[in-house]
């Protein structure tokens, strides 16, 4: 009826090509399972059919666990006697550990120490004396310990500046004031404060000495400071800033100590030259905050000399230089001696905790069988 | 629902500004303005054929999305956070992180929309480009243009098989009487052809098609989105108007059929199609589980503040306690202390940042992804495939797959969905004398019982074996024309499967009966005319039904049928014969071998096969019936009807008017003018009520046929009469008729006034009676969903006998079951039975503790008219409660309205949840209205299907989809909420705990890093597969014993109960993950982190392990998952812990999990704990 030449003859390959794909795509939004209907039903009769495989038909074998009482007796009987195991050995183990704990606060008036809680007492020393009456296996770890101390107090814990402790000194003086360690970031003479803080700040400063009284003259029991900190704090994460001219007290120039410390950092031991800055150990044991506001740490270790088989039995006195002001948050001081297990301090609690988990569930599963096997006799007596 | 873009929105109400009382549309033609400026085309104002479905462009991705994104409370919350965090007295991390849960969760949903707004941009841009024809003036002959070319107003040529790129109104096809078929299965699933006509008046035969010079003008209404319905007119010049209606306009997406072009203007373009106006997207809808679990969020919420609330006066009062702030208290910059009060204010957001894990914000995602899961194995079961129409179960509602599980009221359509909706012609009373039709019965009765045995090896077979004795095979031509035709069945069913379907043998072949082909034998000898004539005539030409000839079809699929030809003729003829008892000589096999594919070729030449597309399977059953006496229906155009009659002669008549079916008449007319007599004759079928009341002139005999037809009760009576109209008669009625066709207004209503006129004083011909088969299974479906506790009731549109009878067969009413009949058509009666009813229900109320024990059941049958004064104000209370009772309720003769009224009532008066199940256009708003709205993809299209949330193929998968699949889908997600919280509160009361002994500073020992992937990663995928995998029960069980569905409808697996105690077992395990470790390591010298590590560890194990208690069946997926999400964990931290050095400050996570891990101490806490936490359950 009409005369286009051009047009009929390309009429025919738009329906041959496209006829399929449009009639796909004509609202594939809303109709595409239509769609997917007309072409499934050109490929073959059967194509929309599932397959029957054991996943897509959900008949996967499957394993159904029957508590019967087959097997819970006997499994809380199995872990009830494992637990009690478990807790014997702990227990045993915590028994064998020996403590020597002193709390040296000076609370009371009768305590060594009690002149030295004045706070107009400067470089207050007392003297703190205990006898052992065994002696105490070595290595013997000498701690520090602390009650009522949020070393977990949320803001504190930020208070410290990482790029600082890598020893990057880029860090040292170009820092905002609103960062982290505010305010303990610059001095009121607004010099930039070296390491930043409050965890640095309010760093653990009383110290110790420890000595053997024997027919009454005093034997200074070496006390070994090193390796008391983490592996990796002191080899990986901490840094001191590469020395100036071979000197590390260069490397902090232009920086102030933090306000609570005697020394700044790079004169924190100065019987150790390697035992400064950053990566002064007591430093490290004390940036590596408690998890709990009852905490002790790591002080120093006995494992020289005479006594490297521990601490004989005998009179020892204990010389504190009593600087850490606690007692204005009702706080608590105190040194401990320790001698380590595999399982680390003195805990009777866990091995405890075992004993009586592992008799509960003996006594659960007596209690089963006892109820088990009423209901069983009074079945046979039904059947 | 489709996006539109806010520019556009913004255009639609300038627009409507425009022209604001401007009801209707009025197009003209483009070509005049060919040439001039967009500003003075008179078209302008309406929006032109390029769509856009995408939301975003690039440029403005990123903020609308974002925007969109903003609109979850959950984001928002999530950003509160983050900005709260922001803010330094109160933060709680470091701000950066606390933006990476927000910012994950941002940027996925963020890269899906993206990807699925790219996918739909691409289509769009697919569908814009695709080339049509758009008539140019200056060229005087159609261009290639794309679719986003044509504007309304524009005139557009689309050749067979192309699909229409806009809504077009029909001006022009190649047909000589000017129809165009189109299908719309792009539009509605609907496989069949739809018949178009070009308006009256353009469609001079033979003469080209000239564009230019059409000079009217189109009025239209404005677009919506209704496919059925459409008007206006055409005025001319000379303000001549001619209406047309939707049989006029081409809709954009369908495809042009059976005709070589077809041209029109264009009226509605782009996003106004109707089309466009249907697409809506997918529904959303909130499932009972979600709605109750936000109100558990909300406790959440509660619980949360109370935390805060502790945190924050714990801070003030442990502030209160020092006289002096020790050295580990940190001023603010400035070196003051913040007041104890304001710094327990600070606290308490500091808090909730901290402890924001406790609204389970990850459960939506999770959710989100358990019923992708979910829908992957329902839709993958291959029980509920139905291998006929080699369909799946759909499910087309993403979110409410657990509501599977909770239904308590299921309402069902009977046609269609309770039987196959395929008529099989059974019966017919011609003048009072009944003709059974025995041997069809018996027929089918083979068929069946062949089917049944052998399936589907045989089922080519079956088609055979019966005709050939029947046929009586005297010559191989006869036996091989009705072979080439079910060749052609065959493989045009591979291309209309739906349509095909209704055409298989079963229905198409009526076997006459004896007596009754006599009987028009002697008449059709004798006098040419007589009742038994016009009985089948009204049978031939009283409907709907398209004839597409053989041809039609070849050309179609001219690829398949020449494949077949060869290659399956000779199996299907071997086959056959050894079926069948006859014995063949080779040379007589390839004999009819060649002459079938003869005669196949010389179908091309309009042979007698015919094929039906009839838009009702009892049409087709019908028409077939009168096929089978001789009566074949050759012809169909708009304009004659060709019948071929027994004795081979052609009778043409001219069709004057078709009063279309619709269900408030419930019959149809077709006025023709008969060939030889030129008597104007109305033939019209309907239901037998539709037709009885509107009998002219009651005969003796009346009374005895009604009879007759009452006893048919399990079948579809429809009642053919006739009436003949005088030619004065029929031209006044005519004009009215015309007028009303033109009407813009109250179309309908004029329309029916006019129908309803003329469609009075029949005189009754005959009767005949369709049976619907029940489909398989039915009784055993209804039983169990009973036995699961679910009320069935049945609502039709049928007559109460009918549906009575079903009842009874499909075992929903039992028969000593107590049934109350509630029906009156009259409206005097109305007061009565009010009155009549209220004494009754109370009565049934107060005896039915009583009767429960005996009689057990009750049902109610009641009728479309009484329902409606049933569900009046006053009566409603009593009828619901009266409902309350019954076992079963049987609605008859109820409007697809009532039916959404009844759902809605039950719905919201007994507060159930509710499931409407219904295959037809007529329950569309039932399962609209229903919790759960379920469509079966049958027979009558796909209306039903496009507005459920669930496709199912037959009832009886409705068993295994709510048993089963609803059960496990309700338990899982049930579960897999439950635990979600459980898991949540678990591990967030780890951190609350640790406020007690931190001075409630909101410290977290735990690394923050670590505490996001513990949500992200190490805990996330056990849930998840449990809530995708988990089989507490295996199928078998819940399809032996439907009583476990009860515990779903009752919602016992998700109540508030569960949620406290899932509260409180959290709340224990946490303190035992506490407090073990706590006393373990207190006094000790371990660091925070050192501290948090065993701790994260414990509630790992407990949470994973709590998990393994819970699943009830373990599959490798299972072991996979469970261990490898502890191996994740354990890899994750060690390599965390082993390359961060220095990063995420406070937490320096370096080498902390190593060091723990080499501890003996770590693991005795880890294993005491776990079998401390878990030893209660």
């Amino acid at each position: 009826m009409y005369n286009f030449p051009g047009f009929i003859k390309q009429a025919p390959i738009i329906r041959k090509t496209d006829r399929a794909d449009i009639c796909l795509k004509v609202h594939t939004v809303s109709l595409s399972f239509l769609s997917e209907d007309i072409r499934m039903k050109n490929e073959g009769k059967s194509a929309q059919r599932p397959d029957n495989t054991a996943f897509t038909q959900q008949r996967l074998p499957a394993w159904q666990p029957i508590l019967s009482a087959g097997i819970v007796i006997p499994g809380f009987l199995i872990i009830g006697l494992a637990f009690i195991g478990i807790g014997i050995g702990l227990f045993l183990t915590s028994q064998t550990i020996q403590v020597q704990e002193m709390d040296y606060t000076g609370v009371e008036k009768d305590s060594p120490c009690f002149r030295c809680t004045i706070p107009s007492n400067l470089n207050c020393t007392c003297e703190v004396t205990f006898s052992l009456s065994t002696l105490f296996t070595g290595p013997v770890f000498f701690y520090y310990g602390l009650s009522n101390y949020y070393q977990n107090f949320r803001r504190y814990g930020v208070s410290k500046d990482y790029n600082q402790l890598t020893g990057d000194t880029r860090y040292f003086k170009s820092r905002s004031p609103e960062e982290d360690c505010s305010p303990y970031s610059y001095d009121s003479n607004n010099n930039p404060i070296v390491p930043c803080g409050a965890i640095a700040n309010s760093i653990f400063n009383d110290t110790f000495e420890l000595y053997q009284i024997i027919n009454g003259t005093k034997k200074q029991v070496p006390l070994d400071g090193r390796g008391i900190s983490w592996w990796t704090d002191y080899n990986i994460k901490y840094r001191n800033p590469s020395p100036v001219n071979g000197s590390l007290a260069k490397a902090f120039d232009g920086t102030v100590k933090p306000i609570n410390w005697p020394r700044p950092a790079y004169e924190l031991d100065l019987t150790d030259p390697n035992n400064n800055g950053f990566l002064n150990q007591d430093f490290l044991v004390w940036m590596r905050r408690a998890a709990l506001p009852q905490f002790r740490k790591l002080y120093r270790r006995i494992t020289d000399g005479d006594y490297a088989a521990g601490l004989p039995a005998g009179n020892y006195s204990l010389t504190v230089h009593y600087n850490y002001p606690v007692l204005s948050f009702d706080g608590r001081k105190k040194v401990v001696f320790s001698n380590v297990s595999w399982m680390g301090g003195k805990n009777n609690f866990l091995g405890l905790a075992y004993l009586v988990v592992g008799s509960l569930c003996v006594v659960m599963s007596v209690v089963m069988l006892v109820v088990y096997a009423k209901f069983k006799f009074s079945d046979d007596d039904d059947a | 629902m489709t996006w539109t873009n806010p520019l556009t929105l913004l255009r639609h109400g300038w627009t409507r500004h425009w022209n604001p009382d401007r009801p209707v549309r009025t197009v003209v033609s483009n070509l005049p303005f060919e040439d001039l400026k967009k500003r003075e085309q008179p078209n302008r104002r309406y929006e032109g054929n390029a769509i856009r479905t995408n939301k975003y462009r690039l440029w403005s991705f990123i903020p609308m999305n974002l925007f969109e994104q903003f609109h979850r409370m959950a984001n928002i919350y999530f950003v509160g956070l983050a900005i709260l965090n922001f803010v330094p007295v109160v933060n709680a991390f470091q701000p950066e992180v606390a933006l990476i849960p927000i910012c994950i969760i941002l940027a996925l949903t963020a890269v899906k929309d993206g990807w699925e707004d790219f996918r739909r941009y691409q289509t769009d841009q697919q569908l814009n480009n695709t080339p049509c024809f758009i008539f140019s003036r200056y060229e005087m002959s159609y261009l290639i243009k794309r679719w986003k070319d044509v504007r309304v107003g524009d005139f557009v040529r689309v050749l067979s098989n192309e699909i229409i790129p806009a809504d077009i109104l029909l001006l022009h096809t190649s047909d000589p009487n000017g129809v165009c078929h189109m299908e719309t299965a792009n539009l509605d699933g609907e496989t069949s052809l739809k018949q178009r006509k070009v308006v009256p008046g353009f469609s001079s035969l033979g003469e080209p098609f000239q564009p230019q010079t059409f000079d009217s003008t189109v009025v239209c209404e404005n677009p919506n989105n209704n496919l059925n319905l459409f008007k206006g007119y055409v005025e001319r010049p000379d303000k001549r108007r001619t209406g047309f209606g939707i049989d006029s306009l081409l809709l954009r997406g369908c495809m042009v059929r059976n005709t070589d072009d077809a041209a029109g203007i264009v009226v509605y373009a782009g996003h106004e199609t109707k089309s466009m106006l249907n697409n809506s997207g997918p529904r959303y809808k909130r499932s009972k589980i979600e709605r109750k679990m936000n109100t558990d969020v909300l406790f959440c919420v509660v619980l949360l503040f109370f935390m805060c609330l502790i945190g924050a006066l714990g801070h003030a009062i442990w502030l209160e306690t020092f006289s002096s702030m020790p050295s580990y208290i940190v001023p603010d910059s400035n070196g003051n202390y913040t007041p104890s009060v304001l710094a327990g204010f600070y606290m308490f957001f500091t808090m909730i940042i901290l402890l924001q894990v406790m609204i389970p914000v990850s459960l939506y995602v999770s959710i989100e992804l358990v019923k992708m899961g979910q829908i992957f194995f329902i839709t993958q079961d291959v029980e509920l495939y139905d291998e006929e129409l080699d369909r799946r179960v759909q499910c087309r509602a993403l979110n409410i797959t657990e509501d599977l599980g909770q239904i308590q009221y299921v309402f069902s359509d009977k046609t269609g969905t309770l039987t196959e909706n395929k008529m099989v012609f059974r019966r017919c009373s011609v003048m009072g004398t009944e003709y059974c039709h025995e041997e069809n019965a018996a027929r089918l009765a083979v068929i069946s019982g062949a089917n049944e045995e052998e399936e589907v090896t045989i089922y080519q077979q079956t088609k055979l074996p019966p005709l050939f004795p029947l046929e009586e095979l005297q010559d191989v031509h006869t036996g091989d024309k009705n072979h080439a035709n079910t060749q052609v069945t065959a493989a045009s069913r591979r291309r209309s499967k739906v349509a095909a379907e209704a055409q298989s043998d079963m229905e198409t072949v009526v076997v006459p009966d004896r007596k009754l082909i006599l009987e028009v034998d002697r008449q059709m000898a004798s006098i040419q005319t007589g009742p038994y004539l016009d009985f089948f005539l009204a049978l031939a030409i009283c409907n709907t039904v398209l004839v597409s000839s053989v041809t039609a079809q070849r050309q179609r699929v001219r690829v398949n049928v020449a494949d077949l030809a060869g290659a399956e003729r000779v199996g299907d003829v071997l086959r056959a014969l050894t079926h069948s008892t006859k014995t063949y000589s080779v040379q007589q096999i390839c004999q009819k071998v060649i002459s079938s594919e003869r005669k196949v070729k010389s179908g091309l030449s309009g042979s007698e096969e015919v094929c039906y597309e009839a838009h009702s399977p009892d049409e087709a059953a019908l028409i077939h019936a009168a096929k089978a006496y001789g009566f074949t229906m050759m012809e169909r155009t708009p304009h004659y009807v060709t019948v071929k009659l027994p004795d081979e002669a052609l009778l043409k008549f001219e069709v004057l008017d078709i009063l279309t079916f619709d269900s408030t008449r419930r019959r149809m007319s077709i006025i023709v003018r008969h060939p030889h007599t030129k008597e104007i004759i109305m033939y019209t079928k309907g239901a037998d009520s539709a037709i009885m009341e509107r009998l002219g002139n009651v005969f003796s005999d009346c009374c005895s046929k009604i009879k007759c037809v009452e006893q048919w009760c399990g079948w579809k009576a429809v009642c053919f009469s006739l009436k003949v109209i005088s030619e004065q008669e029929f031209r006044a009625w005519s004009a009215v008729r015309q007028e009303a066709l033109s009407a813009i207004e109250e179309k309908e209503e004029r329309l029916m006034e006019t129908a309803n006129f003329i469609e009075s004083s029949f005189t009754l011909l005959g009767a005949t009676g369709i049976e619907d088969r029940l489909q398989e299974s039915v009784p055993e479906t209804i039983q169990a969903l009973r036995r699961a506790g679910m009320q069935v009731w049945v609502l039709t549109g049928d007559k109460p006998e009918t549906a009575i009878n079903i009842a009874y067969s499909c075992k929903l009413l039992e028969h000593e079951d107590l049934v109350f009949t509630f029906s009156t058509n009259r409206k005097v009666l109305q007061c009565q039975l009010t009155n009549a009813s209220v004494p009754e229900q109370s009565l049934i109320c107060v005896s039915q503790p009583v009767s429960s024990g005996k009689l057990g059941c009750i049902g109610l049958v009641i009728d479309g008219p009484t329902l409606s004064m049933a569900m009046s104000d006053e009566l409603v209370e009593q009828f619901v409660e009266l409902c309350k009772h019954c076992r079963a309720v049987l609605c008859c003769r109820v409007t697809p309205l009532q039916k959404s009224a009844v759902v809605k009532l039950i719905r919201q008066k007994l507060r159930v949840m509710t499931l409407a199940v219904g295959d037809g256009a007529n329950d569309v708003n039932m399962i609209q209205a229903a919790d759960v709205g379920i469509g079966v993809s049958g027979q009558e299209g796909m209306q039903a299907v496009m507005a459920s949330d669930f496709a199912i193929t037959r009832f009886k998968h409705l068993q295994r989809l709510l048993l089963v699949h609803g059960h496990w889908c309700y338990s899982r997600l049930a579960n897999m909420v439950i635990y979600f919280f459980y898991k949540n509160v678990a591990y967030v009361n780890l951190l609350f705990w640790y406020q007690f002994f931190c001075g409630f500073s909101a410290t977290a020992m735990i690394d923050y890093w670590l505490m996001i992937f513990f949500n992200l990663f190490f805990t996330s995928a056990p849930p998840i597969m449990f809530g995708i995998m988990e089989k507490e029960v295996s199928d078998s069980t819940l399809l032996s014993l439907p009583e476990l569905y009860k515990r779903g409808q009752h919602s016992e697996g998700y109540r508030r109960s569960t949620f406290w105690i899932a509260i409180l077992d959290a709340f224990y395990q946490s303190l035992v993950c506490f407090f073990i470790p706590y006393w373990t390591y207190n006094g000790s010298d371990i660091g925070i982190f050192a501290f948090g590590t065993p701790m994260n560890t414990v509630s790992l194990f407990t949470i994973i392990l709590h998990l393994a208690i819970e699943i009830k069946s373990w599959t490798a997926v299972h072991w996979v998952i469970m261990i490898g999400s502890v191996l994740v964990y354990f890899i994750v931290t060690l390599a965390y812990s082993a390359i961060c050095i220095s990063c995420n400050p406070p937490s320096d996570p370096y080498w902390i999990m190593h060091k723990q891990m080499a501890d003996p101490m770590f693991y005795l806490v880890c294993i005491l704990t776990t079998v401390v936490a878990l030893l209660p359950r």
